[in-house]
């Protein structure tokens, strides 16, 4: 099984801090692969990795066979890559379906033939009657799915999603959850930076924890909740007695 | 070569003045972070305001400096608590737009008052010179740097040592910050925008002895004043009075070599230059 | 921009259709003053228009477009008048000089990080420069001008831009037609969304794909090439170039002021306000003339209140409010008329 992504031995620092530790995985095409640790932990550092917004100081990252630490996001997208962003940052004075739609003219050109791309995935992600809004006029739940539609119309095969559960309601939680298990049933591998553990549990494949900047466990999400080591990164010695 | 040498030192003279004029764009713009872009116009409103006061009462600009940078503190405050203050969040090309707007007004009031023509204060003193050595010094200019000398010190001093000071650099550093702490950030930065144009008025004050009040002088000062900020650094005090000496010594030089017209265009060349090598400017930090 | 259409109300296409057969009937009962104003009307809403690509589309505010008419200008005129090269030809040259200048600002810009007020300054520094350097080039004329002598033997060659007001009244227009429909054009295009998006989140744009240095150089291209057109305009429209007032930082303030006034962004705005902003020139000029007061910098004057005004209260600029308020704005919001 040859890995869709594979991150080998990846470090980052910033001065003082080692924000990255040697970290190694890989994710296979169709996984939906968790990346969970507390605060500090390097999870984002490691997402901006991949999406090109910094380089890694040591490692590689591989995509497709190919190698592509170090490249320009708008590049990594273009192989294939597509991200959110943990503020959302949609386009504001530009309409729901404008948003999609540059999206979408990545791989279509023609305004037409994207915009009538933009309309589907708007569809998917239950954003169509909504299209003609501004989006600086959505809540922030319609704001994290039109962020989700937005990278998706770029016919990503890799979608990386960073905490894209913050700050929704329960319902809006599993209406999203709903919406990235049908996504990735269609075949699209997801990349997950998550900390709402109800969404790991329900959706990923496989989960990597950091923790100071090294991976400490890695596995299903039953097993590595019970990791001893994941539970003393997150809740502390005390949580032992 | 002794006549090189006195170009030089006047041009370092006049530098001080224009450095001043800087700082007080440094002010502004490093700590209210607005585009003020009618800092030249409002130098020009101060020289024929110290030209006033010369015609008609007999001050002399250096001591005319003081009520000057008195009344432009005041319309500084006023202008900032008032027209600016809205502006502060809001795009940068509004920000521009507006300052640019203001500019055009003060000009062409200025214009339409006084004319086109050139308005000199005819010193008793302004041909005299002081020999020393070798070289030529013009007696106003010395005065005037020594006086732009002396409300920047009066600057630094303020910033560094007095607690009203420290509170407005701490806007600048820190805006969030300081306002959670409970700092009145718009006081402070109706205060600061007052203390940039009273650098202003004092540094307009003391130009109309060394140059001849034009309107069409406007333009070229808010230039000169960002380029020297930038050359300068922005942020840094001291660098808008090096900047302006370095800028008061090449155009002076540029002029002598080469014709006077073109030395402008030395300064542009070196805003280029330091805009794409080193933005931070000579003395900046990088942000 | 087969979309514009479709999306304008009747009312817009009519109005539009109307507003095209008065301006093309024009000369046949406007009188040599009408027809002036409406000229000086059409070349602003054109240069005006060329500014707004990089501004309100792209978002990049550049204060020294003069350059670009100066430069169009210039050289333009030189190839005619040293070497009889006719402006039709001669605005291929004159185009790729300053698309060459726009592209060499716009890279650096983006190369060194040179953002904001800084990029700014940068664009008003290469014109600045560039004005004094044109004091001194003798061949230009320095600063004592350059002149296309009046030969009266020629007037009526049309391909030379040598006639009479009607000639330059159709080209203005055709100028500030062709304007709108690239405007339009580019705004729907793939292009034009990019723009939007680097306008809005470059970061963004980015994580989307977008290559922003493209981005930003076609905007610079397209734009310093449109506004060189309107020099080699400019030029031969009369007949004299001094480069304070060609590549002077007056010159590119004023050739802002109609698409702010009218509204950034938006196809339609700056032929909105090179209407106002000239319509109220022209009413200042004759009220000072008429008061017999000797004010050379009223209508300056007024003119920075009126932007200033505008930009307090109707900052997207007059025609949005104004087509809202006619009802003249497409179905589709978030699109800009």
């Amino acid at each position: 099984m040859t890995a869709l992504l594979s991150v080998d031995a990846v470090s980052k620092r910033f001065r003082g801090l080692q924000a990255v530790d040697a970290v190694t995985f890989s994710i296979a095409t169709g996984e939906l692969f968790a990346v969970i640790g507390p605060n500090g932990a390097g999870k984002t550092t490691l997402f901006n990795m991949i999406a090109g917004e910094i380089a890694p100081d040591e490692g590689t990252i591989s995509f497709a066979a190919a190698r592509i630490d170090g490249l320009a996001p708008d590049r990594i997208c273009r192989r294939g890559i597509a991200r959110t962003f943990q503020l959302v940052r949609p386009f504001p004075a530009l309409s729901v379906e404008d948003n999609v739609l540059i999206g979408a003219l990545l791989r279509r050109p023609a305004v037409a033939e994207a915009r009538a791309h933009a309309h589907d995935t708007l569809r998917r992600l239950e954003l169509f009657d909504k299209r003609a809004r501004r989006a600086s006029a959505l809540t922030l739940s319609d704001r994290k799915r039109l962020e989700v539609a937005r990278a998706l119309a770029t016919e990503p095969r890799l979608l990386l999603l960073d905490e894209v559960m913050a700050g929704l309601r329960p319902t809006e939680t599993d209406r999203m959850i709903a919406i990235l298990r049908a996504l990735n049933g269609e075949g699209l591998t997801i990349l997950l930076i998550e900390h709402v553990m109800r969404a790991v549990m329900a959706l990923a494949t496989r989960v990597l924890v950091l923790h100071h900047g090294a991976a400490i466990a890695e596995g299903t999400p039953q097993a590595v909740v019970r990791d001893p080591a994941v539970v003393h990164s997150y809740l502390g010695a005390e949580a032992f007695g | 070569m002794s006549l090189i040498l006195s170009v030089v030192v006047s041009g370092v003279l006049t530098g001080l003045v224009y450095g001043l004029m800087a700082l007080g764009l440094s002010v502004i713009f490093g700590i209210v972070r607005v585009v003020n872009f009618a800092h030249g116009e409002f130098a020009v409103m101060a020289m024929y305001a110290a030209f006033m006061l010369f015609r008609d009462f007999g001050l002399d600009p250096a001591a005319a400096m003081l009520p000057v940078a008195a009344a432009f503190f005041g319309i500084g405050y006023l202008l900032q608590s008032a027209l600016i203050n809205p502006f502060v969040g809001r795009a940068e090309h509004e920000q521009f737009i507006l300052l640019v707007a203001l500019g055009m007004v003060i000009v062409n009031g200025l214009l339409i008052i006084f004319g086109p023509d050139a308005r000199p204060a005819n010193l008793s003193y302004a041909l005299d010179s002081y020999e020393i050595g070798p070289l030529l010094i013009d007696k106003a200019r010395l005065l005037a740097a020594a006086a732009a000398v002396a409300v920047a010190a009066a600057l630094f001093a303020f910033f560094r040592l007095t607690a009203l000071g420290t509170a407005i650099r701490a806007c600048a550093d820190n805006l969030l910050g300081a306002a959670v702490v409970g700092l009145n950030v718009k006081r402070l930065y109706a205060l600061s925008f007052g203390i940039g144009l009273a650098c202003v008025g004092a540094a307009g004050a003391l130009m109309v002895t060394i140059a001849d009040a034009r309107p069409a002088l406007a333009q070229a000062f808010t230039l000169q004043a960002f380029i020297i900020v930038i050359v300068g650094g922005l942020g840094s005090m001291s660098g808008a009075l090096v900047g302006g000496v370095l800028i008061g010594v090449s155009e002076a030089l540029a002029g002598f070599f080469f014709e006077p017209s073109m030395k402008s265009m030395f300064s542009f060349a070196l805003l280029v230059l330091v805009l794409v090598l080193r933005p931070q400017g000579l003395m900046g930090s990088r942000a | 921009m087969m979309a514009l259409w479709r999306d304008m109300p009747a009312r817009g296409r009519a109005l539009a259709g109307l507003l095209l057969v008065v301006l093309l009937a024009a000369p046949l009962f406007a009188d040599r003053y009408l027809l002036s104003v409406l000229i000086l009307i059409f070349y602003f809403a054109y240069v005006g228009q060329a500014w707004n690509l990089m501004m309100g589309l792209a978002g990049q505010l550049s204060l020294g477009h003069a350059l670009y008419v100066g430069l169009g200008a210039y050289v333009a005129a030189m190839l005619w008048v040293y070497f009889g090269v006719g402006p039709w030809l001669g605005v291929v040259p004159a185009v790729a000089v300053a698309a060459l200048a726009g592209s060499a600002i716009a890279w650096l810009g983006f190369r060194f990080s040179i953002e904001g007020v800084y990029f700014v300054l940068l664009t008003i520094a290469f014109a600045e420069f560039t004005r004094i350097a044109f004091d001194h080039i003798g061949a230009a004329g320095g600063a004592g001008g350059f002149f296309i002598p009046y030969q009266a033997q020629r007037l009526g060659e049309w391909w030379n831009l040598r006639g009479g007001q009607r000639l330059f009244y159709y080209v203005g227009l055709a100028l500030a037609i062709g304007g709108v429909i690239l405007t339009a054009w580019l705004e729907g295009s793939r292009l034009g969304y990019q723009w939007r998006a680097v306008r809005e989140d470059q970061q963004a744009a980015r994580s989307l794909g977008i290559d922003i240095l493209a981005a930003k150089m076609k905007a610079a291209l397209i734009s310093s090439a449109m506004t060189a057109v309107g020099g080699v305009f400019y030029a031969f429209y009369y007949d004299s170039l001094f480069p304070a007032q060609v590549f002077g930082i007056g010159r590119s303030i004023e050739l802002i002021l109609a698409p702010i006034v009218g509204g950034l962004g938006t196809v339609f705005g700056p032929l909105v306000g090179a209407f106002i902003l000239t319509q109220l020139g022209e009413l200042l000029t004759a009220a000072v003339e008429k008061l017999g007061v000797d004010a050379p910098g009223a209508k300056a004057l007024v003119y920075g209140l009126i932007l200033m005004l505008i930009i307090f209260v109707r900052p997207d600029g007059v025609w949005p409010w104004l087509a809202r308020a006619c009802g003249l704005t497409g179905r589709k919001p978030g699109r800009a008329t």
